[in-house]
């Protein structure tokens, strides 16, 4: 479990790709339950690596990066899959499985985690009709648009109810409404307990959701506008943050 | 494709505790496809054959050696007709009185000529040519080892132109050119379970890599290395079984018509070698060995590939 509300901890995190700079460097932050974050920065900054370390698609260079109160860079792979089932993920590019239908996709999590045909039905419907897609629930993704890929991307990602959501430019390809909507569906998220991660460089959304904190990557660093950097993060004025 | 429940349950018990995923249909197939139905039966009929083989040269082997244990020849090797007649009488009295003597039977003269008749023609029934006295002695199974050197050591004092051998000695160089066929027959059944396992390795491979995308994904949802081979152990076990049911059919039926044919030859020799229900049971066996072994390469194959992702 974690402590304190801890979902997520880095401490002085840097990541290189092979002999490379590191693209990311001396990163130290927690995440808490409940709390919504937006990573923004610079195309290049380091955000979707920055992600990837998020939901433990690339372990870090050096450094350590606690889970849920587990050691994550040292846990054995075979444990990882545990970890991963308690993160929902929505990637930039969707990542959809193309022979499966909308429904389908969005009942994978729920199916990996053993829930039965009987009970994920009505969960899953519910969620593709909140998301405008109730239906399009036979639809394969080759048949769906940009903005009702992503829609299925969030369902996905949110069915399972995470403990920690981390979307990477989720309204990237949506109407301003359908951002708005799905930002108040991350919000819903977190107040159920879920820390919540968004990157965008849209500087617009920032201002859209109360309470949020942000996180600014430059070239690899974090700056830290709202205090989400320290222990715990401390709260800003919605002023400081637009 | 929907499995039968008697592989869901070998397949269940297989892929360990992690609850399994087929339901959710990661994979666009539920086989691997392309031609590795007919490799596995191709493989699955030349193994039924060559246990089939090894089969028969085992049971011919057992059966004649089981014949020839316990027999005796003794040959009364004398130029004198008469003296060659007393010793005969005086070696069949001997064994008859031995304890560890069965039957003795002195085999007529008349016989002789017969039996030699092919390889000597008429020069077989000459008086001029002298044959060997010729008595077939078998032993009690309670025998002893060692009872033939016994016997030839009394039969020297009774019959100094005796001379006695066991029969199965005579055979023993053909039944150990047998035995070698056998162990040939194991060994070409290794390496076509060997071939099947490369077979499948390349199958599994090639079908990781072709859903490669859709297993990242997957994995990164949460599913285990286990749930992920176990969808591939499935897609394995399905071309096995149609492989394997094909394969053990042509070579059942093949088999069985070699068994037919040599049996219409009417040779005590051949039909020692002809197959008992046991031995039918362990040719059917060898598609479910096959599908073990396609079982277990292709979940190591698919645990190397997921061992290389975090």
């Amino acid at each position: 479990m974690a402590v304190n509300g801890d979902i997520v901890r880095f401490d002085n995190v840097g990541l290189r790709y092979g002999t490379g700079r590191e693209v990311l460097s001396d990163l130290s932050f927690t995440l808490h339950a409940g709390q919504f974050y937006f990573l923004t920065g610079t195309s290049g900054a380091g955000k979707t690596s920055l992600l990837k370390l998020l939901y433990l698609a690339q372990r870090p260079s050096r450094g350590a990066i606690r889970m849920f109160g587990g050691d994550v860079i040292t846990l054995p792979r075979q444990r990882l899959p545990a970890i991963r089932r308690r993160l929902g993920v929505v990637f930039q590019d969707f990542r959809l499985v193309p022979h499966l239908s909308a429904f389908d996709n969005v009942a994978l999590p729920l199916r990996l985690s053993g829930v039965s045909e009987g009970e994920l039905r009505q969960p899953v419907a519910d969620m593709l009709d909140w998301v405008g897609l109730g239906s399009r629930a036979d639809a394969r993704p080759a048949t769906l648009s940009g903005g009702e890929q992503q829609r299925v991307a969030i369902a996905r990602a949110v069915i399972a109810r995470p403990e920690l959501l981390v979307a990477d430019e989720p309204t990237g390809n949506v109407d301003p409404e359908m951002a708005l909507k799905l930002l108040r569906l991350f919000e819903a998220l977190g107040r159920l307990g879920t820390a919540v991660v968004v990157a965008t460089h849209d500087v617009n959304l920032l201002g859209k959701v109360p309470d949020c904190l942000i996180m600014r990557l430059d070239n690899g660093r974090l700056s830290d506008p709202t205090g989400a950097l320290r222990y715990p993060p401390r709260r800003e004025p919605a002023e400081t943050r637009a | 494709m929907k499995v039968p429940p008697v592989f869901d349950r070998a397949l269940r018990r297989l892929g360990g505790p992690a609850n399994d995923i087929a339901g959710a249909r990661v994979l666009p197939a539920a086989r691997l496809g392309g031609p590795m139905p007919w490799v596995i039966a191709i493989m699955v009929a030349l193994c039924v054959l060559a246990a089939g083989g090894a089969l028969a040269l085992a049971n011919f082997t057992a059966r004649a050696e089981a014949g020839l244990n316990g027999g005796l020849t003794v040959q009364i090797v004398e130029a004198d007709p008469v003296g060659r007649e007393a010793q005969t009488r005086a070696a069949k009295a001997l064994l008859e009185g031995d304890r560890a003597v069965a039957e003795v039977q002195a085999v007529p003269e008349t016989e002789l000529a017969r039996l030699v008749e092919p390889l000597l023609g008429d020069a077989a029934r000459s008086s001029a040519l002298v044959l060997p006295a010729l008595i077939d002695v078998r032993l009690t199974d309670a025998a002893p080892a060692g009872t033939a050197e016994r016997l030839r050591s009394a039969l020297a004092t009774v019959a100094p132109s005796a001379r006695l051998d066991a029969q199965a000695a005579w055979l023993e160089p053909i039944f150990g050119a047998i035995r070698a066929l056998r162990w040939l027959a194991v060994m070409l059944i290794a390496l076509l379970m060997l071939a099947s396992a490369a077979a499948v390795w390349l199958a599994a491979r090639n079908a990781f890599d072709a859903n490669r995308e859709t297993i990242m994904i997957v994995h990164h949802l949460g599913a285990g290395d286990a749930q992920l081979a176990r969808l591939f152990q499935r897609a394995v076990l399905t071309d096995a079984a149609i492989g394997g049911a094909i394969g053990l059919a042509i070579g059942g039926v093949t088999l069985a018509f070699l068994g037919a044919r040599f049996a219409g030859l009417d040779s005590g020799l051949v039909a020692n070698g002809a197959f008992g229900p046991g031995d039918w049971l362990l040719v059917a066996l060898v598609p479910v060995i096959m599908a073990g072994v396609a079982l277990a390469t292709a979940r190591r194959t698919v645990l190397s590939r997921l061992g290389r992702m975090l």
